[in-house]
Order: structure tokens, then C-alpha cells, then sequence
């Protein structure tokens, strides 16, 4: 039942359609940024939890990638999907495990991970079904968000954590060497890691030392599986 | 509600009703083993075909519905099931896109049907039609295609077991559908399903009038038995919310409950408005394959019981769309086909399009399903190269 072969009747052209969102860097959140400069033209990405599809236009338009998108909220979902681009609606914890492995170039979790109900199980997922997988999340090691608990005695907000504790998404919160740890403890090989300061900027820090703990305030991670290296 | 044109005529098979017809000679095998044909298909179109034949979209229609999507019923005078969606500048764009609608293998709009004659003993079918199935019905559809002469397909779309279709289509020819909307379907019938389509069965083979299926060729018509099972199933197509707020416990013309039997409340008046007025446009012999085609779906047996196997290599981008209040078709039958399709790495996308109009939403106003439909046929015609 394969359609391959057939596919000379169909045109298959991966042209962005002119019905997406504007599809320019400008307008993208900066981690999103970084993450589109570090997917290859032409590749299959998927991106859980691509909320208006943001990252998704730009990589269609700019990047020509075959994109796929998973959303929670169904206003979002409603809102890709009516801009041409193929979301579902869905989340990590239950959807990615149909994927076959390998299915994806590219898997992007961006500020996403600290409210999945397994962070763990999710990791080992992006890596199985991506043959690399860009992790962004907010750390929780900050030291803004440190003196802010120290301090105060409160439970911190800021702009990456912005709801109060009783009714934040956020159920996982992590630091970087947390979350650097769980890697190590899973065979997750840390490809490449950007640290960003409290204005989006990248620091060029190693993750794995205490200073990058320290001052970044939102870590992305390239990761790939040990199958994969 | 609308007043009946005509009571329906004992139906035969030279029944003149407006449209398309198409004579297919050679026999075409059915899943039940039986060689069957020469048979008729009896479809309409909506739209102009684009020189490179690019731009048709395959309709399919539910249970109980036929080939006027968007025009008026010939017997009813309703207007067609999916005009809200069909025409000049509206969703399914017949100044852009080429629609067919073709009349199900079974059924009783003039495709051949369980009322229509048999060649052989010159009395009409009746029980000695061939059980048929969805993927029958999809054969049957993929002749009329090649007598068309379209070898892809834009789009193949359809609520209910229009979706069944639907997804029949993808499977069974994946290089022949650019895209493919099922919308409140399910990849199999569910238990629960089957079993409310056997108490409609069951309602028409217990009215005297059925006569063994042969009521036709005895002048007589089960019209009991067929608006029951009319009522029984109608009312799986709503949700409790969508009844609560169209009747609630409102009484009919009357201020008090009768202590009889009568129609006191609302809910009971429409239900049997809705029995009395299909009798008059449906065959319940058709009402018996229809519902037996649906049951025996089951789109992973037939693809050695994975359902991802049925998608295997499909290169067909598919929007799923299913309703939050939709209880016969709930949206985690969807979500299976979604994880299916995942599983084959297809091109997938999936809304759930929150209402409590149960069911029947696909046939509704949704402005939210309305968006997303346009909004991916708008991707999908980009990428397809199709002119606006």
C-alpha cells in the first residue's frame, strides 16, 4: 500500500504556503531563534508544543523544512492548522510514543519541558524519535530566582516563570545541572548548549559549570541518543 | 421543519431522480466474494474540472445521506446536507475546486441498492443483495473516478461514515489522494455502535410490513419499523447538552402531562417528526447494508490488525477533526487514527472543535470547523500548485 512511486502524479512540493503567519525572525520569541538557526535547511522537524506555530512558519519559510507540530491548547492547534501548517492536537507525555524511531530530523521542546508530567520519560522520547532533539527550558538555578526565594521567602516569578504557584503549568521545574545530570544518567549526549542571559542574549558558558547555573536564566541543549551519536 | 414534495414511490431501479448516472458493466468483486455488476452509480458534480484535472475533491456522504450535498432533495426539498459548505466562495469553493458526490453502493438514490430490480428474477433484491462494505463502496467510487478520468484526487472527504470513506480512500489508495478529511469518524465501528445499529435492525425486521425484506414486491412498506429505528439513532447523533437546550422537559402545545401516551413532551413531537420524514426518503432494506457496511469496518483487519500498517508510506496529508460532545464518534477514536498515523510517519494534522452539537456538528454551522477546513485545503492547494 506504499504510495512510493506513485508520487509522479502528485506534486509533493514543499513550498511554505503564502497562508502562514509572517514567518520572519523579528518577530520570533529570541530562543526560538536560536533554535531555527540550528535546524538544517530541508529537514523534518517536529515541534511539540509549537503554541501559534511561530517556529513552524519561520522554519517553513525560511528553511524550507517539512514541519510537523504538537499543541495542548486547542486554540492553537485551531489557529495552525487554519494557517496550512500539520498540527495535532496532543501532548509529550501521551502522543510522542507512536512515533517510529527516527521519524524526525530535528524534535524541538521549547519551554515545554517543566510542565510534562514525565521530563524524564519525554527526553528519552525526543531522542528515539528525533536523530537530534533541542531542549530549551527556564533555570530554575538563576540566581535571580535563588536570592528571589531567599529573600523573599516566596516562590519566584519572573518573566520565564510568570504565574504565581498555584496556578503555574509549570510542574518540573529544573536547574541546568539538573537537568545536565539527567543526560548523564540516561545516556543522553549533549550535542551543543546555548546559556541565555536574562535578556535573550547567549552567554558562552559550559553548561556543566556552576557559573552558567549561576547566570543563565533559560538553557537550550542539543541532544541526541547514544544510538545516535 | 420542512412539508413533504411527495410520498416516496415504491422505488425501482429506472427511478428518475436528477443527476449523474454512470453504467458500470463489468462486475466488480465484492469483499463478500460475489462477482457483482452490472451495476449503476448515480453521483453529482458541483464545479468545473481544471485542464489537468488537478481540482476534484471526492465527497462522501453518511448513513443516511446521498448525493444532493448542495442541492435541494429531490423527495424532502430540503436543501443539500453540506450547502453550508458547498458553492461559489464557501469552503469547499466550487468556483476553485471540482466536487463529485456520488450516491453509496446500497443505497437508495439511484445507485443500486437492495430496492432496485435484480436482472435475474426481475423482483427487486431485497435480502438477496449482496452484503457490501465500505471498502466495496470505495472500489465502487474509485470506477466512477477512472470513468472521470481523474487519477488524483485534491481532496477525499466526509463525515460519519463519510469518514470511513475516507479513510478507506487513503488506505487502499494512498497515490491517488493528495489529501483526506475524515471528520467525526473512527477507523473502526465500536462495539457500542454496532450495537445500537442492531436495535434499528431489529426495529425494522420487527415490523409486520417488512414481510422477510420483500415488502416491495407485496406493495407494503415498514414504515414503522424504519422511523423507529430513525428515532433510535437520532438520537445518538445529538449530545444531552444539545437536547436539554433545545427542549428540555417542555411540554408539546399542551400545559400538563396527559397521563396517556401521547407525545407530551417536545423531545418526544421531534423525535417522531424526525421517524415520520425519513420513511419517506429511505429504503430500510439500504437502512439494513448501510449499517451492516458500517459495522464490518474495521480498517486495521483489513491491513493484518495494525492500523498504522494500513498507512504505511502514505504520502497524503490528512486534517482528523472530531467534536467534543460527539459521543458515537468520540474524539479518542480519532486520536487512535492520529497515533496511526503518526506511527507511519504521515503528514498528519488534528483539531478537535469544541460544540454541543453532538454528532450531527459536522452537518452544523461551526465557524471552528469551517477555519480549519479552509485553512488546510488553503495549504494543501499551495502546496498542490492549485491556482485560486
Amino acid at each position: 500500500m506504499a504510495a512510493s512511486g506513485d508520487s509522479a502524479l502528485l506534486n509533493f512540493g514543499a513550498a511554505a504556503p503564502a497562508t502562514l503567519p509572517p514567518g520572519t525572525a523579528g518577530e520570533l520569541r529570541q530562543d526560538l531563534r536560536l533554535i531555527a538557526e540550528m535546524v538544517e535547511p530541508g529537514s523534518r522537524v517536529l515541534d511539540i508544543g509549537c503554541g501559534d506555530g511561530a517556529l513552524l512558519a519561520y522554519l517553513a519559510r525560511q528553511k524550507s523544512v517539512d514541519g510537523r507540530g504538537i499543541e495542548l491548547s486547542q486554540s492553537g492547534v485551531n489557529a495552525c492548522v487554519g494557517h496550512g501548517l500539520s498540527v495535532i492536537q496532543g501532548d509529550a507525555d501521551r502522543d510522542l510514543e507512536a512515533y517510529p524511531a527516527g521519524a524526525f530530523d530535528v524534535v524541538v521542546l521549547s519551554q515545554t519541558l517543566q510542565a510534562t508530567h514525565r521530563p524524564r520519560r519525554v527526553v528519552e522520547e525526543l531522542v528515539r524519535i528525533g536523530r537530534r532533539a533541542i531542549v530549551s527550558f527556564p533555570n530554575f538555578g538563576f540566581w535571580r530566582i535563588r536570592f528571589g526565594l531567599l529573600l523573599t521567602g516566596r516562590m519566584p516569578v519572573s518573566h520565564c516563570l510568570a504565574n504565581p504557584w498555584y496556578e503555574t503549568p509549570n510542574i518540573h521545574l529544573c536547574t541546568i545541572r539538573d537537568f545536565v545530570a539527567l543526560c548523564d544518567e540516561i545516556g543522553v549526549t549533549v550535542d551543543r548548549s546555548v546559556t541565555l542571559d536574562r535578556h535573550g542574549q547567549p552567554y558562552s558558558l559550559d553548561p556543566r559549570g556552576s557559573l552558567a547555573n549561576l547566570l543563565a536564566e533559560q538553557g537550550i541543549f542539543v541532544l541526541c541518543g547514544s544510538a545516535n551519536p | 421543519m420542512s412539508t413533504l414534495i411527495s410520498p416516496r414511490p415504491s422505488s425501482r431501479s429506472d427511478q428518475d431522480w436528477p443527476g449523474h448516472r454512470l453504467l458500470v458493466r463489468a462486475p466488480l468483486r465484492l469483499d463478500c466474494g460475489i462477482d457483482f455488476g452490472p451495476f449503476t452509480i448515480a453521483y453529482q458534480t458541483y464545479g468545473t474540472l481544471n485542464p489537468d484535472r488537478s481540482n476534484a475533491i471526492l465527497v462522501c456522504h453518511a448513513l443516511t445521506g446521498d448525493q444532493y450535498a448542495a442541492d435541494p432533495h429531490p423527495i424532502t426539498g430540503k436543501p443539500g446536507w453540506w450547502e453550508t459548505l458547498i458553492g461559489p466562495g464557501r469552503v469547499l469553493d466550487t468556483e476553485r475546486y471540482f466536487l463529485i458526490c456520488p450516491n453509496v453502493l446500497g443505497g437508495c438514490m439511484g445507485t443500486t441498492g437492495p430496492q432496485d430490480l435484480n436482472p435475474a428474477s426481475g423482483e427487486p433484491w431485497a435480502l438477496s443483495f449482496p452484503v457490501i462494505t465500505i471498502r466495496d463502496m470505495v472500489r465502487a467510487q474509485k470506477l466512477l473516478l477512472d470513468h472521470l478520468g481523474i487519477d488524483s484526487l485534491f481532496c477525499v472527504i466526509g463525515g460519519s461514515m463519510g469518514a470511513m470513506q475516507v479513510l478507506e480512500w487513503g488506505a487502499s489508495y494512498p497515490a491517488r489522494v493528495f489529501a483526506a478529511v475524515p471528520i467525526a469518524g473512527a477507523a473502526r465501528h465500536s462495539a457500542q455502535n454496532i450495537a445500537f445499529h442492531e436495535v434499528g435492525r431489529q426495529a425494522i425486521m420487527a415490523d409486520p410490513d417488512w414481510c422477510g425484506g420483500r415488502y416491495l414486491s407485496l406493495d407494503r412498506k415498514p414504515v414503522r419499523g424504519l422511523a423507529v429505528a430513525r428515532m433510535a439513532a437520532h438520537i445518538t447523533y445529538l449530545s444531552e447538552a444539545a437536547l436539554h437546550r433545545k427542549f428540555g422537559r417542555n411540554l408539546q402545545d399542551r400545559l400538563a402531562v396527559t397521563y396517556g401516551f401521547d407525545a407530551d413532551f417536545q423531545v418526544e413531537s421531534y423525535l417522531r417528526h424526525q421517524g415520520s420524514t425519513f420513511v419517506d426518503r429511505f429504503d430500510a432494506n439500504s437502512y439494513l447494508y448501510i449499517t451492516r457496511a458500517m459495522d464490518y469496518f474495521d480498517l486495521a483487519a483489513e491491513h493484518g490488525g495494525s492500523l498504522a500498517g494500513a498507512f504505511e508510506g502514505t504520502r497524503s496529508r490528512f486534517c482528523i477533526i472530531s467534536f467534543t460532545s460527539d459521543w458515537l464518534f468520540p474524539t479518542s477514536e480519532s486520536r487512535e487514527t492520529v497515533h496511526a498515523l503518526n506511527a507511519a510517519a504521515a503528514n498528519v494534522s488534528f483539531v478537535e472543535i469544541a460544540t454541543d452539537n453532538g454528532h450531527d456538528a459536522f452537518l452544523l454551522h461551526e465557524p471552528e470547523l469551517f477555519e480549519t477546513l479552509r485553512g488546510f485545503l488553503n495549504g494543501c492547494a499551495e502546496h498542490r500548485g492549485l491556482r485560486r
